[in-house]
């Protein structure tokens, strides 16, 4: 069993504008199990972030517990990270962010870690709108201790040993959507040509984005009868539209033959080339995002792509007020006045 | 493109780089695994029955194998192949179980053997086992051919010769040294079923320019020179010595010079430095005796004071290049270049010779007088003559005679039992899967990082005074365990299947070297610019799966994979398996 990769990389690997190749945005090597669809999700993150050319010491990842929480390990290996409680993530993604919103948030989660233990904590975040990417590993079960049905997993869905689920599922993006999520968009591990674009769009955004991403548990969820197997979304999956992630000042190259394209402007200036939107979609507009996903779980389908965008609301920072400098780059004196301001503040009030 | 036939041995064949590259085809990964496990005996063994001559070639191999290792694509030195060789030839153990022993029961058949070098050596030894009788005939007093008489002994001992030469001559092969064959009719007119021709390249170039003939009495032909030092009818040289020529034989003359007495030793070569033919090692260890390469010098001529040579005169030149890359050396117009010399030694290269040939016997030579050989059967135009080594097609090297030798004597046993020449045995070839458990791999799959190890040299004062003392003194074990674990084991092949795989990607993600892509399939120009990283070594093939579900197809370039196995530890449904790949070579009577 190799502990290492071997240190040996493509000779000819291209370069971002940083000048580093995928090298400086990897992290040590997998122990999840051999074909594990959260691996695919840490590659595609890793290949976002050096499309994106991100320092990597600008970014902060942040996770919980179970499968899906030990990725950050196994990707940006130079970048921060906090590996919290269970279900805990939200907020400490919530206080780091409130201390230095200078850095890019980029939290992993599971289906179990959010939708049951963090249910709490990540209603919140979205409700809040804090300015952070936030990525669900869906796998519809407890990987970790052996594939009981999680509460993503669908009604009817039929775990390895047999078992049907009898419960109805927590539709998480339906749910952020619920909240006022800024930005939401489904996709599938195994589909990184869709993940890339939506990461980078995700990273992006200004406020929360949340991405749900099926990854199927290869180990415990990948049987016949399953609705989270390879096979099955492979087969199910219904996209509201082909996108690509244009940075700023880049002229859109990709151009396709035929049906309905759109634009939509990013806060910094970014563009979402969607291309074959699906009938009756339209980003901009909860109802028909609401619409579309409801209708694809009526058919069977599982709806991948972007789902929501809206970059008009504030995040918690604009709506907190809060300090534009990071708070460790604030002297001691200004950040802690001391006892004879708080007395003045103090008397103030009183 | 279409999926990649992997049925076919040599797709698999090709990815064994050094394999490939050697013109025997030494399973060289097979035996440096062996070395690593400390079983010298059957890494020799692995060699010899392959390549003949291990402790020799050990020592002296060209080594084509080694720059076609893959590691000098993701590092800078490939594996030291050559002198792990040597280490198994040093720590090996007792043959006797392993090698043929005689008497073999005759089949009736005779062969004659012209000459008795590595060629001649390994006919020989691929045919006795099967019944042959064999007579060998060398003028020397001793076989070995070149290997004896060219090659010095401070880089081969003759004991590791005799040994080798020994372990053929043992099995009951009638030697007839001393005896120059000046007459093929007479050979034919005996009752031998075949002739081998194994005659190397015995004619030194000469040169001749103004003084060459004045100064006859100390200017010497490099292999007549030096094989009169093997035979120790020359003991001393002069002080200040002009070796001519930058080839392996002009630097076994300097380096031979400089222990014979000669303190000021030179070599002049025509060529830029960088283009000529020696060895990069060899121009090394002469460099390291203090022998200065002067390049771009072009001879003029011979000076003679008093009847008695007293250096030469050379023209400087710069290499030009055409349109065609085709160089030519145009003179700088400086004043000739005059070097004082006591002794001249030319080693400006070799060539057949046939003067005992009878040109009436029928057998057809080409317009540069060269026997007519066919490059597959190593046939005459007489059908029971033979040729191999440099006597085939001019002078090469020991390995390139060994792997011609081979193919002659298949071709003299089919020859023999009257079957088709043309219908070559095939290789015998295996593919094994490696998996010993769940991520657990029967070969050492842990890629190190360290670099090339430098073989440890003798003491210069104590070498260059003792012509026989031996230069390189080999690796030790310890550090021989740690240079044959930079070996990348290319032999061990990620074979896939496509009905097992579900995409997932996994392969993708973990390899270090960017080797695996999915994408929609395309012809092979397009398909090299869409991978992971780019493709752009064409010498290397790119491996492709018949549509998957996806009607995707997966594409491996096969350029820097380091067969460290973590595709197939990653694969869920072990549609990647590391499998051995082992290439055997046809020999006569398989």
């Amino acid at each position: 069993m190799s502990f290492v990769r071997p240190q040996f990389r493509h000779p000819h690997l291209p370069k971002n504008e940083l000048g580093y190749t995928t090298r400086e945005y990897e992290g040590s090597l997998s122990t999840l199990c051999a074909g594990c669809g959260h691996d695919s999700i840490g590659a595609a993150i890793v290949q976002a972030c050096f499309e994106m050319n991100i320092e990597p010491h600008q970014v902060a990842k942040l996770s919980g517990i179970g499968c899906s929480s030990k990725t950050p390990a196994y990707f940006l290996g130079n970048s921060h990270g906090f590996n919290t409680v269970h279900g805990r993530m939200p907020s400490v993604a919530t206080g780091a962010n409130m201390a230095n919103r200078d850095l890019i948030y980029l939290g992993v989660s599971g289906d179990g870690d959010t939708a049951s233990i963090g249910m709490g904590q990540f209603v919140h975040a979205v409700r809040r709108n804090l300015n952070m990417t936030y990525i669900v590993m869906n796998n519809g079960c407890y990987g970790l201790t052996k594939g009981q049905d999680s509460a993503t997993a669908d009604m009817g869905s039929k775990s390895k040993a047999g078992s049907v689920n009898p419960f109805e599922a927590i539709d998480l993006c339906g749910l952020a959507l619920e909240l006022g999520a800024s930005f939401v968009a489904q996709s599938f591990s195994g589909d990184k040509q869709q993940l890339i674009p939506l990461i980078k769009a995700a990273m992006h955004h200004h406020g929360f984005a949340f991405l749900n991403v099926i990854s199927p548990c290869v180990t415990f969820n990948n049987n016949v009868g399953s609705t989270k197997s390879y096979d099955y979304v492979r087969q199910h999956v219904q996209a509201t539209a082909t996108m690509d992630f244009v940075p700023p000042a880049t002229e859109i190259t990709t151009s396709y033959a035929e049906g309905a394209d759109a634009n939509v402007t990013m806060h910094d200036g970014s563009l979402l080339h969607l291309h074959k939107l699906a009938q009756g979609w339209d980003p901009s507009d909860r109802m028909s995002a609401i619409e579309a996903l409801q209708r694809s779980r009526m058919e069977g389908k599982v709806l991948t792509g972007l789902v929501y965008y809206d970059d008009k609301g504030k995040d918690l920072h604009d709506v907190l007020n809060t300090s534009a400098r990071p708070l460790n780059s604030i002297p001691m004196t200004e950040l802690c006045p001391g006892s004879a301001k708080l007395r003045e503040i103090n008397a103030g009030l009183q | 493109m279409l999926p990649t036939n992997t049925k076919d041995p040599e797709y698999y064949h090709k990815v064994v780089d050094c394999q490939y590259a050697c013109p025997a085809h030494t399973p060289v990964p097979e035996y440096i695994r062996l070395i690593a496990a400390g079983k010298y005996t059957e890494a020799y063994i692995v060699n010899w029955e392959s390549n003949v001559f291990p402790g020799v070639l050990g020592r002296t191999c060209d080594r084509p194998c080694e720059p076609a290792c893959r590691r000098v694509r993701v590092e800078e030195q490939p594996v030291a192949i050559c002198r792990l060789k040597r280490v198994a030839a040093d720590h090996k153990g007792d043959l006797a179980s392993y090698i043929p022993q005689g008497p073999f029961p005759p089949n009736g058949k005779k062969i004659a053997l012209i000459g008795g070098g590595p060629a001649s050596l390994t006919v020989a030894r691929d045919l006795a086992p099967l019944g042959y009788e064999i007579h060998l005939f060398d003028e020397q007093p001793a076989g070995g051919g070149m290997m004896r008489t060219q090659i010095p002994s401070f880089r081969l001992p003759i004991s590791v010769l005799e040994e080798e030469v020994g372990h053929i001559l043992n099995m009951g092969i009638h030697t007839q040294f001393l005896t120059y064959v000046s007459s093929l009719r007479s050979v034919l007119e005996q009752d031998y079923d075949a002739v081998f021709v194994g005659t190397g390249a015995p004619r030194g170039r000469d040169l001749q320019i103004p003084g060459r003939n004045e100064a006859a009495k100390n200017v010497h032909i490099g292999i007549d020179w030096l094989q009169s030092v093997a035979f120790e009818h020359t003991k001393q040289i002069g002080k200040r010595v002009i070796v001519l020529g930058g080839g392996n034989t002009a630097m076994d003359c300097c380096r031979t010079a400089r222990r014979l007495g000669g303190e000021e030793v030179k070599v002049l070569v025509r060529s830029p430095f960088a283009e000529m033919k020696a060895s990069p090692w060899e121009k090394e260890d002469a460099m390291h005796e203090d022998i200065p390469i002067l390049d771009n010098h072009v001879p003029v001529s011979f000076i003679v004071e008093d009847g008695v040579l007293k250096g030469m005169t050379f023209d400087k030149v710069h290499a030009v290049y055409d349109e065609n890359g085709k160089r030519s050396l145009v003179s700088t117009g400086e004043p000739h270049v005059r070097v004082d010399a006591d002794d001249v030694l030319i080693a400006i290269g070799q060539e057949n010779s046939f003067p005992w040939i009878e040109r009436d016997l029928g057998m057809e030579f080409d317009k540069w007088d060269m026997p007519v050989v066919d490059p597959t059967t190593y046939q005459s135009t007489i059908p029971t003559v033979f040729f191999g080594g440099d006597a085939a097609f001019g002078p090469k090297n020991i390995i390139t005679a060994v792997a011609q030798a081979h193919q002659a004597a298949i071709s003299i046993d089919l020859f023999c039992s009257r079957k088709e020449l043309r219908e070559r045995p095939h290789p015998a070839v295996n593919l094994v899967s490696q998996k010993m458990g769940i991520h657990e791999w029967s070969y050492d799959s842990y890629v190190t990082v360290d670099k090339r190890f430098v073989v440890p040299q003798a003491d210069k004062k104590l070498t260059l005074c003792d012509r026989k003392m031996e230069v390189e003194l080999g690796f030790d074990e310890a550090t021989a365990w740690k240079e044959a674990e930079r070996c990348l084991n290319c032999d061990i092949q990620t074979v896939f299947t496509e009905k097992l795989c579900i995409e997932c990607d996994a392969c993708v993600d973990i390899c270090p070297t960017s080797c695996i892509t999915f994408t929609t399939n395309g012809d092979e120009a397009d398909l090299r610019t869409r991978l992971k990283a780019p493709a752009t070594n064409l010498s290397q093939s790119l491996l492709v799966s018949a549509p998957l579900a996806t009607t995707r197809v997966m594409v491996k370039d096969e350029d820097v994979c380091l067969h460290c196995g973590l595709c197939a530890e990653r694969c869920p449904t072990a549609a990647w398996d590391m499998q051995l790949f082992s290439y055997y070579t046809a020999k006569a009577g398989a």
